[in-house]
Formats: structure tokens, C-alpha cells, sequence
């Protein structure tokens, strides 16, 4: 687990363009830590994640507006505590239920504004994606579209292979 | 924007705080607890936060950051952090720990559930010596996190009072108007219990967060460490000193006596009641463990010594005498021989196993009661008391049972209940019965003494905090003397209307004996004096001893409260307990161990089975209740001893001298240490002090681990370097092979020492096959080379047998209860049958007490009392005001719900809660 968020964090550095690498450890194998020149170690995913952003000078990636910000941090909690927290299938159906409902009417997660939101939850997202059958990925087809969309968003795939999803549907009835 | 809300759901302080904290302007909503409010989810999450553009917070942590954004308090990195392990770690554990006091009524598992977290906090905050979490002035993460903690630290017992960084920012957030507000809206005055209808709604939390199966031992990070450049030379370097600056193992000369400038340890199980023959869970609570601890502190050149002996005096001896038509003098001599032969025969290591029922006994006692009296500790007072006016005596204690006032439970004892393991004074069973002639006891006063532990009260807590400070007190233990002291000290009598006992050495009193209780704990006092003349150089010299109490924690209360009361009162310059060891409750195949109904192993059965004591004594300690309950399991004792014993331990120890045999002659060959096998050294030797650490903390079991760990370590040495096809090979490759083997037999040769405190008849087979030196048997931070090349060493045979499915069912059947052929399975129906009967009969028999009219007036005067205590409390009133007029409250409910004719609840989840 703690292996897969460190990878996570590698090609979130590429994809904000860092150029210089930071020093990752990990906490009780199973948190991320990264060791900053300038102060005390910093702990956590969404938290490092959020650093690197600001490091990069790509605020905007956190949101613009409160709301938007507000939002963008309910989803990176949502990632930790909701996608990698689930056991079971149902869980995960719960997930993918909730999320296809969220996404009905936007684009991003934080609506019309692509954010280190659509980039954690996608990594968080992927081996459950990769998991689906066809039918299912029709069946959250909101998901199955956003997921699509941020996997082809420049520079944001990495490390990761690519899923398949159909555009044409198979199973017309089934929706 | 509109903030949707549930009364009594703990996720909404935090929220409502950061509302009046940061004097945001929006609606507050209350609705129903199942209620959905975000469209999009598929299940009700609350509190949620609709925002004016019609989009919706559900996460609290981002309701509160974005209030606080809109004031303009951006997060930073170290509120983010603070904030992600809110939500990933410290809710995982809390909302576990909140279900468990809640719900369940288990309140001493919750605060050791998040016993981690409040120290992982402590820590953080002193490290950065900040009064707040993230800066010097409060931010979003106090916020969190205090509304987080707040529903259970707000009960000082779950607030350990070492944490003192967590307790000061604790109290610091508690008194910000905004929080004050807070828990006033959301728990409405009513604590803890405020929670409970939510609670109930929300499904059991998995345990898998921070309670681990029972049965496997705790943590694993271990497994595959990184070691650093310095380690592995380092240990290279312990490794090729030998054992010439090794320490020679002190001799052991009775007595043993406390060395000026040297640690001293005092060890001591809990004396064992004479009148019954010990199960396996008696045996691991207290005398097993204090033995693993006591030949720990040996190997480590430490001045030990451990004293236990049988509790003799007291009804339950009595009893047993009328039951088996003896003398009580005649019941103790015959268990106490029983006693100290099982005890033998599981190889505890008592320098001395005595017994209360001795002169010794008697002066030390009667000496300890007369200071307390010429210092005014003891009170005198009428108690009432049930009489058999067909025996013509007082029936004390054991004498009389009934109806549990608590739980209603049919058999309680006089003394406590056996099913909810409550005190109970004999005059409040219900329908009391005379155990002798079954009459019915009537109620008659007598004068006894109370020692007056109020009086001690100042004492005792300055004493306990300083204890628990600078000691090792297992959490279930600062627990339940924080409770006890938390609940209010009641003079406590200790004398009793007995013939078998010490004789209270008054005249109005000559009739009369003291209490067992009183007594008990000094029978480790007198049992060292029988021991040693010199015994006071132990127990009155606390700036050289160290004392460490191992028990189970139904001994707790006697050996944090009152008895150091006794002590402290006596002003005699005694040593008090510094290490209070208690271990939870050891099951048997998921139920409890019952003498009376046969169900499970007791002692002198353990060793009918064939399987030796050793194998018995390390399954024990594999499933120690270190922490939590356990359960001994015969499935589970014959998987851990053929996959941890034979298949591990044994087989590493046994191929290592197998191949010095076999390729070498029985001689040690050269070794010539590559890196590989330094970093073997290196591993080996971070084990051992993981080993060290844990032990000097008793945690046994965990120890444990240390140990297999290394053999785990050493069999994948020996896997990959082949020394069996080397051996056939080049000249380089024979060397090889004799390197392997060299260091494999030297780790097998550490594995006898570090076994020893577990396994000691295994320990001192291994050191034979090895002719493994005497001086070996010490144990120090090093791993060093104690058998050099040339080494000649003896016959090696295989040190443990593999146990077999059928053997193991066999004895299921014949322990598993009276009713071998319905299986364990149905164990449990036989149990819940009783209960749910006494359950009826008391219903009935509240039935009977019900009046209406009283129902009415106790109403009112509930209602008024409440008032009261709203007041107290709102006024700050001092925490003993606030106590008693709970406890008058709690009296007036359960008179209520009498006379309202319904069964009263059991107090597991009353009686407890408060503030």
C-alpha cells in the first residue's frame, strides 16, 4: 500500500514538473513521509501532495475560489479515508455508486475545474478500475468517463497502465 | 449556507465549534440521525454543510477548514497533517473506542484502544512545545481534534495523567467559549451517554484497525528492517569479541538480599486462593508470567527475587472445608501441596512458595493494624449483616448467596458476582440463601472496623501519580485505580464475623478476624519473612527496590488502592508497588473456564495430557492477554506448535547442530564472516534488543516474537546459502559451508539463552546438545560468538514433536464440558441458557416491588436531583460535590425504575458514566 503512494507521489512530482527529488521514508509501513530540507518531516498523502503543489507554484490546483478549495479537500479525504480505507465488495460498490451520482453533472471532481483532487482520487481509483468488467464500467458510467478523462489528462497517467474504456456501450439495456 | 446536524452525533462538535469559533453566519438544521441530505450519497452522512451554490460538504474536516478559510485562515502543511491523521488514524481508533464505552459498556478496552493515539499526540505537542497543535494560536486542527477527542477525554479516566501535554492542551481547548458551546448544543449536558442512541444506529466498527486478531502478537513492522553500515559493523564486532569480556552469570545464594547500588527486583504473583486447583488462565495471569520476568531479570545479572504462596484464610476456605468435611486448616494443608506441585511442575522458579496461614503472617498483620489504629485510619461502625438464625452465626461473604443486585445473576456470592464480577455487599442480594442449612438469612447489626481510606485519599493519589509516572503500570491497571479514585473512596471494613482468620487483636473485637482482603496482600510480606529474617531490607526499602505485582486485573483494585493505603497509613517506610503488571482475561475456546461445570484445563490436568510443560508454557505465553482477552484454542495450541515450534524454532535449531554433527565432526568449523552474514549478525542483534525493550516493559508476548523472529531469520539463512550441496563442493565452498554452520550453531546457542524465561526445560536441552558453556547465561546487548570454531559439541536430537489432529480433538472433547459429545459449538447455548432465566426471575421479582405512587415522587425528585447536577456542573463545582450528587441521582434512578416494577439495568453501562 504505502509502496503504491510512494510511486504516486514520484509521478505527481513529474507531472507538476519538479525538478529536483525530494527524500521519501515511510511511517509504520503504511503512511508516506517526506523529509523537508527546511523543517520537520511531513506526514501523509494528501498532506505531501498538497506541499508538492504549492512548491510548484500551482495553487490553482487546490482551488481557486473557498468553496472550490473546500471542496478539492473533501475529495483528498475522501481518497484516504474512503477509497483506501474500503474492505470488500461492497464497499467499493458503495464508492463506485456515490461517486457516479457526484459526477452525473460535472467534468472535475471539483466541478469545472481539473484539481489534485482528479489526480489522487484517480490513483486511489485505478485498481478498482482495473478490476471492473465491461459491464460494470458501463453500468458507473459518470465514473467510467471521468476516469477516462483524467487518464489521458497530460502528464497525469505516469506510472500507471491504462484502462480500457469503451466509448461505444455494449449493453444498452442494462442502464 | 445551512449546516444540517443530529443531536448526540459526535462528528458535529467539531463543526459546531469551528461555527462559533470563526462566527460564521449560517443556519444550524437538526435532523433525524438516518436522515439523507446530500443528494448524491446513497447512505445519511452527517453533519453536512450545503453550501449557497447548492453544492455539499459531507467530510466535517473540510466544513471546519472551510470556515475557517472564509475568516481567512488558510491551512498549512502542519494542519493539513494534522487533519489527515484525524481522519485516517485517530477516527479508526475512536470510533472503535467510542462504540466499546458506549455501547458496550467496555471502558477499559476503549482507553486502551486509544491509548496510542492520546500518546502520539502528548508527543507531538512537546516536541514542539507550542500550546496548540499547529501554531501558537488555536487553528482548524485543535479544533478537529479536540472535537474528536472530546466525548471521551472529557471523563478524566480516559485521560492518563503522564500524558501531561496532552491534558493541558486538552483543558486549554475545552475552556475556548466557541467548544464550551459546542458540547452544550450537541450533548446537551449528558456526556458520554448523549452518544448512545447514534452510537447504536452506526454498525460495529471492525476491529481490524488497532486491535489485532487476539491470538497473533502485535506489530510485524519488524519484519524486514533496513539496517544501517554502522549496525552491521557494529555487530560484527560484538560478534568476534566471544566470550571474553562476556559477564559471568552472578550465582544465586539464598537468601537473596538487595545489593546497595545494583537493581534490585521484587517479584510477586497474585497468592492464589487456596480452596481451588488453578486453571490455565490463573496460571498465565499472574505465576507465569511473573516466572518469564523473573528468570528475565536473573539472566540479565539482576538481584531478583519472587515470592508467591497460597491465600489460605477466609470464608471461601471455610466453605471448602464444610463442602469436603475438613478442618480449614486440613483444606489449606491438602491445596496448598496441590498448588506447589502443578506449580512445579510448570517450572515456575519461586525463590520461595509459602503460605498466609503462619506466625509470620499473623505479627505482620496485626502490626500493620495497630499503626494504623494509633494513627487514626481506622473507623469504627455498625454494619448490617445477615444472619443465620438456624447456624447461629453472621454469614459472611461466601456464605450466603443470591440474586446479583447488578445483573441478576442467580448465583452470585455474598462477595461478588461471578457473572458481572462486581462488589457486592451480602445485604443487598437479592433473596439471600444460607449456604450451609439453605434458610433464609435475616438482617442483624455488628461493629466492625473500617479503614478509613478517604483520610488516605491525598496520599494515596500523590503516591499513584508518581507511580505510574516514574513505573511500568500495564494501561488496564492505571485505568481501573484512576476509576476507582475518580468514583470516590468509601471507608472499607476490614474485619469479618469469622473463626478462620487472624484474630483482630482488640478485646470488643476477640470474636471477630480481619478480612481477607486486609490480609492477603501482607502474606508477601510475611511469606519473605519466612523466607528471609531479613526480610524488611525488601519490603521497607523503596529507594532500593523496585517492586513489581503481576495479577490478573480483577486484582487490580487491591494492589493500586488499598493496599498501598494500608501501607501508607501505616507509615512504616514500606516499599510500595512500582510495576503494577495485569493481564486481561485468558478464555477457553471462546467461553470462560468453570470448575463447576467442567469446562476447561486446570493445572494438574495440564499435565495428564503428555504434552510437556514447556509446550504448555509457551502456547500460554504465545496467547498471553497482553492487552486484550484471549482465548485458548486446542485447535490453535496445535497449530502454533507444530508451525512455530517444530516447524521454525525447532528445525532451525535442530539443522544448525544436525550439520556440525553430520560435515564437521561435532566440532564448530571456521568461519570467515562476509557481509552477508554480518548483516545476519546485525539482524540477529536488533531482535535481541526489540527482545530486551519489550521484556524490561513485560511485554511478554511480544517478546516472543523477538525470538522466532531470529530462528525465522536463520532459516532463511541456512535456506539460501545450502551448506548441505556446499559442503560437497570446491574448497571455497566448504569454507562457506563451515561459515554457515558456525553461525547458525551460535545462533541456536542464543536461542537457548533468550528461550530460557519461556522455555526452560527446551532452553537447558539445547545448551546439552550444544555442551553449550555455563557462563553462556546472561544476556546482554550483544550477540557474540560463544561457540568458537573447534567447539566440540554433543548428540543432537529434535527438541519438540509434531501433535496430531485426532490427539487434539480427544482432549476437546474430554475438557470441553460436561457434555463432551454436543462439542465447544454448543458451549455457548448452555451459557446463555441461565442467564436469560435469571433475567425472567428478576423481572418478576421487581415485578413485585412496583408501587406507582413511590414511581411518581421518585420521578420528581430524579428530575430535581438532575437539576442539581446540571447546576454543579455549569457552575464548575468542585469534582467531589459533582460525584456525590451524581451518585445520589443514580440512587434515585435505580429506586425509580424499581418501584416502576422494571428490571434494572446492569450498571456495566450505568453506574459508569457520569460527566
Amino acid at each position: 500500500m504505502v509502496e503504491k503512494m510512494l510511486l504516486e507521489l514520484l509521478s505527481l512530482e513529474k507531472s507538476l514538473g519538479l525538478k529536483k527529488t525530494n527524500k521519501y521514508s515511510t511511517q509504520g509501513d503504511k503512511v508516506p513521509v517526506l523529509q523537508t530540507n527546511n523543517g520537520p518531516s511531513l506526514i501523509g498523502l494528501t498532506t505531501i501532495a498538497a506541499h508538492l503543489v504549492k512548491e510548484a507554484q500551482q495553487k490553482q490546483l487546490l482551488g481557486s475560489t473557498a468553496e472550490e478549495k473546500a471542496i478539492v479537500q473533501q475529495w483528498l479525504e475522501y481518497r484516504v479515508t474512503q477509497i483506501d480505507g474500503h474492505r470488500g465488495k461492497d464497499e467499493t460498490r458503495i464508492i463506485l455508486k456515490d461517486l457516479n451520482q457526484y459526477l452525473e453533472d460535472k467534468v472535475y471532481l471539483a466541478g469545472d475545474n481539473f484539481t489534485l483532487a482528479d489526480i489522487l482520487v484517480y490513483y486511489g481509483l485505478h485498481p478498482i478500475m482495473t478490476q471492473l468488467s465491461v459491464q460494470e464500467k458501463e453500468k458507473y458510467v459518470n465514473v467510467s468517463r471521468w476516469f477516462n478523462h483524467i487518464q489521458h489528462y497530460p502528464g497525469i497517467r505516469q506510472h500507471l497502465p491504462s484502462v480500457v474504456v469503451l466509448k461505444n456501450r455494449l449493453y444498452t439495456s442494462g442502464h | 449556507m445551512r449546516l444540517y446536524l443530529t443531536e448526540g452525533n459526535p462528528h458535529c462538535l467539531k463543526v459546531v465549534a469551528a461555527v462559533e469559533l470563526t462566527g460564521s453566519r449560517c443556519e444550524l438544521q437538526f435532523v433525524g440521525v438516518e436522515e439523507r441530505v446530500v443528494p448524491f450519497l446513497a447512505h445519511s452522512k452527517l453533519p453536512c454543510l450545503q453550501l449557497d451554490n447548492g453544492n455539499y460538504l459531507f467530510s466535517t474536516n473540510a466544513i471546519c477548514q472551510y470556515l475557517f478559510t472564509l475568516r481567512g485562515k488558510e491551512p498549512s502543511d502542519l494542519t493539513n497533517q494534522w487533519l489527515e491523521w484525524e481522519g485516517t488514524e485517530l477516527q479508526t481508533a475512536l470510533s472503535g473506542a467510542l462504540y466499546m464505552a458506549v455501547v458496550q459498556g467496555k471502558r477499559e478496552e476503549a482507553a486502551g484502544a486509544l491509548q496510542k493515539k492520546c500518546a502520539y499526540i502528548d508527543q507531538s505537542l512537546m516536541k514542539r512545545s507550542c500550546p496548540f497543535l499547529a501554531a501558537d494560536a488555536i487553528t482548524v486542527a485543535d479544533i478537529v481534534l479536540w472535537g474528536a477527542l472530546y466525548p471521551l477525554l472529557s471523563d478524566s479516566t480516559f485521560l492518563p495523567g503522564d500524558l501531561k501535554a496532552l491534558r493541558s492542551w486538552f483543558e486549554r481547548v475545552c475552556a475556548v467559549a466557541a467548544c464550551r458551546k459546542a458540547v452544550e448544543s450537541i450533548l446537551k449536558g449528558k456526556g458520554l451517554q448523549a452518544l448512545k442512541p447514534y452510537l447504536q444506529k452506526q454498525p460495529a466498527p471492525s476491529q481490524r484497525a488497532e486491535t489485532p486478531a487476539s491470538n497473533e502478537p502485535e506489530g510485524g513492522e519488524s519484519a524486514d528492517r533496513v539496517l544501517t553500515e554502522e549496525e552491521i559493523g557494529a555487530a560484527a564486532e560484538s560478534w568476534s569479541k566471544g566470550l571474553s569480556a562476556w559477564p559471568k552469570p552472578k550465582p544465586i545464594e539464598h537468601p537473596v538480599l538487595p545489593q546497595p547500588n545494583e537493581k534490585n527486583v521484587l517479584i510477586t504473583s497474585a497468592l492464589p486462593y487456596v480452596n481451588n486447583v488453578p486453571h490455565l488462565g490463573n496460571i498465565i495471569g499472574c505465576v507465569l508470567s511473573a516466572d518469564v520476568f523473573a528468570r528475565f531479570c536473573r539472566l540479565r545479572n539482576w538481584t531478583t527475587l519472587f515470592v508467591c504462596g497460597t491465600d489460605e484464610y477466609g470464608t471461601a476456605t471455610e466453605t471448602k472445608a464444610l463442602e469436603e468435611g475438613l478442618s480449614p486448616q486440613q483444606i489449606c494443608d491438602k491445596y496448598h501441596a496441590v498448588h506447589a506441585h502443578i506449580y512445579q511442575w510448570f517450572g515456575i522458579s519461586f525463590d520461595h512458595f509459602g503460605r498466609t496461614t503462619t506466625q509470620r503472617q499473623t505479627e505482620i498483620s496485626q502490626d500493620i493494624f495497630r499503626r494504623l489504629l494509633d494513627r487514626d485510619f481506622l473507623l469504627q461502625d455498625t454494619v448490617e449483616q445477615l444472619r443465620c438464625e438456624s447456624c447461629q452465626k453472621f454469614l459472611a461473604d461466601r456464605f450466603v448467596e443470591g440474586t446479583c443486585p447488578f445483573c441478576n445473576y442467580e448465583e452470585a456470592r455474598g462477595d461478588q458476582c461471578d457473572k458481572c464480577g462486581k462488589l457486592i455487599n451480602a445485604t443487598e442480594l437479592k433473596s439471600p440463601q444460607c449456604k450451609i442449612c439453605k434458610g433464609t438469612p435475616v438482617v442483624k447489626s455488628s461493629k466492625h472496623l473500617f479503614l478509613d481510606l478517604p483520610k488516605l485519599e491525598a496520599r494515596l493519589v500523590k503516591w499513584l501519580e508518581d507511580s505510574m509516572v516514574s513505573g511500568n503500570w500495564t494501561p488496564n491497571a492505571r485505568f481501573i485505580a484512576r476509576s476507582w479514585i475518580r468514583d470516590g473512596l468509601k471507608p472499607r471494613c476490614i474485619t469479618r464475623d469469622l473463626k478462620w482468620g487472624i484474630p483482630v487483636p482488640l478485646e470488643e473485637f476477640k470474636d471477630k478476624v480481619f478480612y481477607v482482603w486486609f490480609d492477603a496482600p501482607i502474606g508477601y510480606l510475611s511469606i519473605t519473612a519466612n523466607y528471609t529474617d531479613q526480610w524488611e531490607r525488601w519490603w521497607k526499602n523503596p529507594e532500593q527496590v523496585q517492586l513489581y505485582n503481576f495479577m490478573a486485573k480483577d486484582n487490580v483494585p487491591f494492589h493500586s488502592v488499598v493496599f498501598p493505603c494500608s501501607l501508607l497509613g501505616a507509615e512504616d517506610n514500606y516499599t510500595l508497588v512500582n510495576h503494577l503488571i495485569a493481564t486481561e482475561y485468558l478464555n477457553y475456546e471462546d467461553g470462560k473456564f468453570s470448575k463447576s461445570r467442567g469446562v476447561g484445563v486446570f493445572g494438574d490436568m495440564a499435565k495428564e495430557t503428555g504434552i510437556p510443560a514447556d509446550i504448555w508454557r509457551f502456547y500460554l505465553l504465545f496467547i498471553r492477554p497482553e492487552g486484550q482477552d484471549s482465548s485458548f484454542s486446542w485447535s490453535d495450541l496445535l497449530l502454533k506448535n507444530n508451525s512455530e515450534l517444530l516447524n521454525n524454532l525447532g528445525n532451525f535449531i535442530n539443522r544448525a547442530g544436525m550439520f556440525v554433527c553430520k560435515f564437521f565432526e561435532g566440532r564448530v568449523p571456521e568461519m570467515e564472516l562476509n557481509d552477508d552474514d554480518k548483516r545476519l549478525l546485525a539482524q540477529a542483534t536488533w531482535e535481541l534488543r526489540q527482545y530486551l525493550q519489550l521484556l524490561e516493559k513485560v511485554r511478554i508476548r511480544d517478546a516472543l516474537k523477538c525470538i522466532l523472529n531470529i530462528s525465522r531469520h536463520g532459516n532463511q539463512y541456512i535456506q539460501a546459502n545450502e551448506p548441505w550441496k556446499r559442503i560437497k563442493g570446491t574448497d571455497a565452498d566448504r569454507q562457506r559451508a563451515g561459515t554457515v554452520t558456525g553461525v547458525a550453531v551460535n545462533m541456536a546457542c542464543l536461542l537457548s539463552v533468550m528461550l530460557q524465561p519461556y522455555m526452560p526445560s527446551v532452553s537447558a536441552s539445547i545448551q546439552e546438545q550444544l555442551l553449550a558453556p555455563p557462563q553462556c547465561n546472561v544476556l546482554t546487548e550483544e550477540f557474540v560468538c560463544i561457540l568458537p570454531s573447534g567447539h566440540q559439541i554433543g548428540a543432537v536430537s529434535p527438541l519438540f514433536q509434531k501433535l496430531e489432529t485426532d490427539q487434539i480433538e480427544s482432549w476437546r472433547k474430554r475438557f470441553g464440558g460436561q457434555q463432551p459429545d454436543e462439542g465447544s459449538a454448543n458451549q455457548s447455548k448452555t451459557e446463555a441458557k441461565p442467564a436469560a432465566e435469571t433475567k425472567a426471575a428478576a423481572a418478576e421479582d421487581a415485578g413485585k416491588d412496583a408501587d406507582p405512587q413511590r414511581a411518581k415522587q421518585l420521578a420528581e425528585e430524579v428530575t430535581k436531583q438532575g437539576e442539581v447536577v446540571r447546576e454543579l456542573k455549569a457552575q464548575k463545582a468542585e469534582k467531589a460535590v459533582i460525584g456525590a450528587a451524581v451518585t445520589k441521582l443514580l440512587e434515585l434512578k435505580k429506586q425509580l425504575v424499581l418501584a416502576e416494577g422494571k428490571t434494572p439495568e446492569a450498571p456495566a453501562q450505568k453506574g459508569k458514566k457520569k460527566k
